[in-house]
């Protein structure tokens, strides 16, 4: 038996769930796709006392099209936002960013809530749900608060998730047609979290750039927006090397660590690099040229 | 056909009402390659150590056991999924496939006829896992492109074979396999 003991529940609707965090908050892991909670649990870096499953919540799985965006169910599968025709033609980017999620086995349990409350520094759909300015819903004992990725993401593998609380949304904005964006990253394998991947929106003006969003993952604690870098960006021509710049400008505001898998030194060269490569990306996807 | 003594109504109707209680071990009821399999089941129990233990299906291999390596993977209600990463419980009311499944007594399903024309395996340890995922892909898609076939297969790890006769006998098994 690998995992350390632990009592388990499979509440119905998200007001047992609630319920039963409010009752057993400090002990209780919530269970949704599992496929980064139980490699812990499977080598004991976690023990919580209970597994509280929204597998079988219902009403929690779903992607729908609303005036103010994208609405996707935290228990929506990773593997169906990546089939959904609606995430293909209203928000490219997260269909981009899903298919770099761990491989097709691992994307037909993992869920967007899931990916998004873990906040693993390397993961993908952070850093498209920061580029994009989305929302997350978390429903909690006083009721609904819709938070953007800025207060969400709070630090290394830390969210503004209290532990009675449940994400049960992620809302994605739809961009016009005067937008563009674009997803690279660098993994050694495909299906490895990465080693640096960015998030690129741009918005297309009269020959110039009306406005830049740019959001690193795998070189800070959560997703990274720079701030200096679109600002650079917005209102500037269009060129390869502005891009560059910008890339350059990003790269040298991030404070990425070295691990068994990199050198800081190489990511941040490669966050210049792949930030150019997803500015120049994303800028023909808006329909500009040069 | 039912014998439910229930009527569908009762049946559902105390679901609002019902307080579920965290236990530490559950009564699952699933069907394992076509037979309803009823049992007692500690919470903390992968499905993946379920198949092998409690049911004798040893065909399902454990290699990593953190879900990187592939070698686990069944069909839970026909999808891929990493029998490492799931528990027992969650399967509850779940149809499973593992790789006991493929054969029909001594004659080799066409997946694995495939595999072994074309060398797809040495010492075997991670087949069975390639085997079920390429069962998926081929239901799903008569006549993958070879991107699809690599995408899949990607998520499975092989030290033996450098991977290129897996390849090939997802392909072969596309125009073999009679569906």
């Amino acid at each position: 038996m690998k995992p350390a003991p632990f009592e388990y529940v499979a509440p119905r609707s998200v007001e047992e769930t609630l319920a039963l965090l409010a009752r057993h908050a400090e002990d209780a892991k919530i269970l949704a796709g599992g496929q980064s909670l139980v490699p812990l649990l499977n080598m004991r870096l976690a023990r919580p006392s209970l597994l509280v499953d929204i597998n079988r919540v219902r009403g929690l799985a779903y992607i729908r099209r609303r005036d103010d965006g994208l609405h996707v169910g935290a228990l929506t599968r990773q593997r169906a936002v990546e089939a959904s025709p609606l995430v293909r033609r209203y928000v490219p980017l997260l269909w981009e960013a899903v298919r770099y999620v761990g491989h097709p086995q691992i994307r037909t349990r993992g869920t967007i809530g899931g990916s998004v409350a873990h906040a693993d520094p390397a993961a993908e759909l952070p850093a498209a749900l920061a580029a994009l300015d989305g929302q997350v819903v978390i429903r909690g004992p006083s009721g609904d608060r819709v938070t953007s990725p800025g207060e969400f993401f709070t630090g290394y593998l830390t969210t503004a998730l209290d532990p009675a609380d449940l994400l049960t949304e992620i809302r994605f904005p739809i961009l016009g047609r005067d937008a563009g964006t674009a997803f690279v990253e660098l993994a050694r394998r495909h299906g490895d979290f990465a080693l640096v991947g960015v998030a690129a929106v741009l918005r297309r003006g009269d020959r110039t750039i009306r406005e830049a969003r740019l959001a690193f993952t795998g070189v800070g604690a959560g997703p990274v927006r720079v701030a200096e870098a679109e600002g650079l960006l917005a209102g500037a021509t269009p060129t390869g090397r502005v891009f560059t710049e910008a890339g350059r400008a990003a790269a040298a505001r991030l404070n990425p660590d070295s691990d068994i898998h990199a050198s800081a030194h190489y990511r941040r060269e490669m966050a210049a690099v792949l930030a150019r490569r997803a500015l120049e990306l994303a800028w023909q996807r808006s329909g500009g040229s040069r | 056909m039912s014998n439910d003594p229930l009527p569908p109504s009762a049946a559902r109707a105390p679901a609002r009402r019902r307080t579920r209680h965290p236990r530490r071990a559950l009564a699952v009821h699933l069907v394992v390659n076509g037979q309803a399999v009823a049992r007692t089941v500690e919470a903390r129990k992968t499905l993946a150590d379920f198949l092998r233990e409690d049911l004798g299906l040893t065909g399902t291999h454990l290699g990593c056991e953190h879900g990187v390596c592939g070698a686990c993977t069944v069909l839970l209600n026909g999808e891929p999924v990493r029998s490492c990463l799931l528990f027992a419980v969650q399967a509850e009311g779940s149809t499973i496939e593992t790789v006991e499944a493929l054969a029909a007594g001594e004659e080799l399903h066409p997946v694995q006829a495939a595999f072994r024309a074309h060398h797809g395996l040495q010492c075997g340890f991670c087949t069975p896992g390639f085997l079920m995922s390429a069962v998926a892909l081929l239901r799903a898609r008569a006549d993958p492109s070879d991107e699809e076939i690599r995408e899949v297969l990607g998520g499975h790890l092989c030290r033996c074979t450098g991977y290129q006769g897996i390849v090939d006998a997802v392909r072969t098994a596309a125009r073999t396999w009679q569906r």
